[in-house]
């Protein structure tokens, strides 16, 4: 397969970018500004994340690059709502998730983001079609919209080549295809962000490729704003902009 | 909970070993309760059968029937207290039975000839003609029938059987029902130390209109205390061994309630960690604790569920494969109702020992950003 970038991305890049043109009053996909990340205290503290400021506008797709342990997966988890920042301010979609309790934290990732994890990780006694219902359930009472969930799923199994498999479990899968569910899932509830943890990861070079081609279609058909932690050079060729760190410092 | 059924559904293989030991525990449940009921039938048939409110011993009797003798005088006093509807007398005396037909039997049958007034449910408001009775239906197995007749005691009193009475068990032997005099004179037979003089009886049963504990107390007090005054309930529970075999049996049943909440606990703590990773993603994913805990919750019932089912046909099958009379076991559907309800309790209660864990499990984790 071949790559299809529309920009050529740039370790020197700022690590702000412009608003969305066509739209230049909606607030961008993901703000972050000044935060940091702690871990422990007094002379165990951790400095994970070191006065990040991140900017992701619509329809960007960001690949934030950088060695194990340089700060990358915790910047992902704040932006996501997985982890409370320990200073800063962090926006998605124009909210401030700073301050947002457990609960909240949790509502906001079943509405607003969406997770594509590094193996994968679909549930494995339910079929393709419902491993993308499982996001609509997890609201339980608060989310009885089953029937438009049903057919989000059936058109996002359509648009992503598995309308053929949506009755298939994981293990009935190739690896392709089921990274291609977990994209799906992760496009449930149309988020503004969604998050890639290492995607190709698990995946041999063709299949790895096929799959972040698969990603930037899927996000540029939508919209979608999308950060891909990586440590493969041939995704940052697919993203807008690459953003590097180390050391929980984005490298202007 | 749609989740957590679904695997339930799809992977019945993962919760079979917890699902058949369950099972196991809930057939000893529902084997103990339908013991327990069957003994507490056997011995509490009689009084359970009495309409009436109060039994009246006398006060030196320590509430039992055997001990208890009331005369005229006694029962005078009684029926003047305000509030006393009705009263009739009652006697018991227990005895070996041999058939008529097989006299040189050494198989005796457990009987108890008991004598009434005022009658119990199922019998004749006019007691059968003297030197008849109404056995109960146990009886039956034992090949009695209508029309024969039974030799009670070492004097070999005859009575002749006219019909049958079910329930009416009492202290675990079959009743046989029959006028006061039929009692007074087997009685003066086989237990010359015990008789009766015709004015007296072994207790007496009072209907009463109105708050039946304060006409009990009532009634102590125009006896001078020569009475103690029991309700049917009271004097159900100070039957000989019927408080203890409960305690008893209540203790065994506790026992394998906890065993069950314990297999239950062990069962969906090993699941829970074997699902942390899962569980990860589902809360990244926007799936709350009280989510994944419901669904933890959910699976324990499902099976609770099952098990209790399982153990209800395995006794309902036991209790029709058991000739009458041979073993005191009873099917009640209350009895069910509570076994169920103590195995879904227990189930609820093990799957505490998984809350912690849920509780913990950090989202983050799912993509390796846990602290």
């Amino acid at each position: 397969m071949t790559a299809t970038p529309t920009s050529t991305s740039t370790s020197t890049e700022p690590a702000v970018n412009q608003p969305d043109p066509a739209n230049p009053s909606a607030p961008p996909a993901l703000r972050m500004v000044d935060v940091r990340k702690v871990y422990g205290s007094g002379d165990g503290e951790v400095v994970a994340l070191d006065h990040a400021e991140l900017e992701v506008a619509r329809d960007e797709i960001v690949a934030l690059v950088g060695p194990s342990g340089s700060g990358k997966t915790t910047l992902c988890s704040i932006a996501g709502g997985l982890l409370h920042a320990t200073d800063g301010a962090v926006e998605v979609d124009g909210r401030d998730i700073t301050h947002l309790s457990p609960s909240e934290l949790t509502d906001f990732r079943r509405s607003s983001v969406g997770f594509v994890f590094q193996t994968v990780n679909l549930v494995p006694f339910l079929t393709a079609r419902e491993n993308l219902l499982v996001v609509n359930e997890l609201g339980g009472r608060r989310n009885r919209n089953g029937s438009r969930a049903r057919a989000r799923a059936d058109q996002l199994l359509e648009e992503l080549g598995l309308a053929d498999r949506a009755g298939n479990l994981p293990s009935q899968l190739s690896g392709g295809q089921r990274q291609r569910v977990a994209i799906g899932r992760a496009l449930m509830n149309d988020p503004a962000l969604v998050l890639f943890d290492e995607p190709t990861s698990a995946l041999d070079s063709k299949l790895g490729d096929q799959v972040v081609h698969l990603i930037r279609e899927e996000m540029k058909a939508r919209g979608t704003s999308a950060i891909i932690v990586t440590h493969d050079d041939r995704i940052t060729h697919y993203a807008d902009r690459t953003v590097h760190i180390e050391d929980g410092r984005i490298q202007a | 909970m749609k989740l957590a059924l679904r695997e339930l559904r799809r992977r019945p293989g993962r919760f079979v070993t917890a699902t058949a030991v369950l099972t196991v525990l809930a057939i000893l449940l529902m084997f103990l309760g339908g013991l327990l009921d069957g003994l507490l039938a056997g011995s509490t048939g009689a009084y359970r059968a009495q309409r009436a409110d109060l039994i009246v011993y006398s006060s030196t009797a320590r509430e039992s029937l055997v001990r208890s003798r009331i005369d005229s005088t006694v029962r005078a006093a009684v029926e003047a207290v305000p509030g006393v509807e009705a009263v009739g007398g009652l006697g018991s005396v227990q005895l070996g039975a041999r058939q008529a037909d097989d006299p040189t039997s050494r198989d005796l049958l457990s009987t108890a000839l008991l004598g009434y007034e005022l009658a119990p449910r199922g019998l004749p408001a006019t007691p059968p003609a003297a030197g008849t009775v109404i056995a109960d239906s146990t009886l039956k197995a034992d090949g009695v029938a209508v029309g024969d007749t039974l030799l009670l005691g070492p004097v070999r009193t005859p009575v002749e059987v006219v019909g049958f009475v079910d329930d009416t068990g009492y202290s675990g032997q079959a009743s046989l029902w029959g006028s006061l005099e039929t009692w007074r004179s087997v009685t003066a037979a086989n237990r010359p130390d015990r008789t009766f003089a015709d004015d007296s009886v072994a207790a007496l049963v009072v209907q009463v209109d109105g708050d039946a504990a304060a006409v009990a107390d009532a009634v102590d007090r125009a006896t001078d205390g020569a009475t103690a005054t029991l309700t049917i309930d009271e004097a159900i529970e100070a039957l000989p061994g019927v408080a203890q075999q409960r305690s008893t049996f209540n203790q065994i049943i506790g026992v394998t309630a906890v065993i069950a909440l314990v297999v239950v606990g062990l069962f969906f703590a090993l699941i829970t960690v074997e699902r942390t990773p899962l569980y990860g993603i589902l809360k990244a994913i926007g799936g709350s604790s009280a989510t994944l805990f419901g669904g933890v919750v959910a699976q324990a019932v499902a099976i609770a569920l099952v098990a209790s089912f399982l153990g209800a046909g395995a006794s309902l099958a036991l209790d029709a494969a058991i000739p009458p009379g041979t073993l005191p076991f009873q099917v009640t559907p209350s009895r069910l109702v509570t076994n169920v309800a103590l195995l879904v309790l227990a189930a609820v209660a093990g799957c505490a020992f998984s809350l912690r864990r849920v509780l913990r499990i950090d989202p983050a984790a799912a993509i390796g950003a846990a602290s």
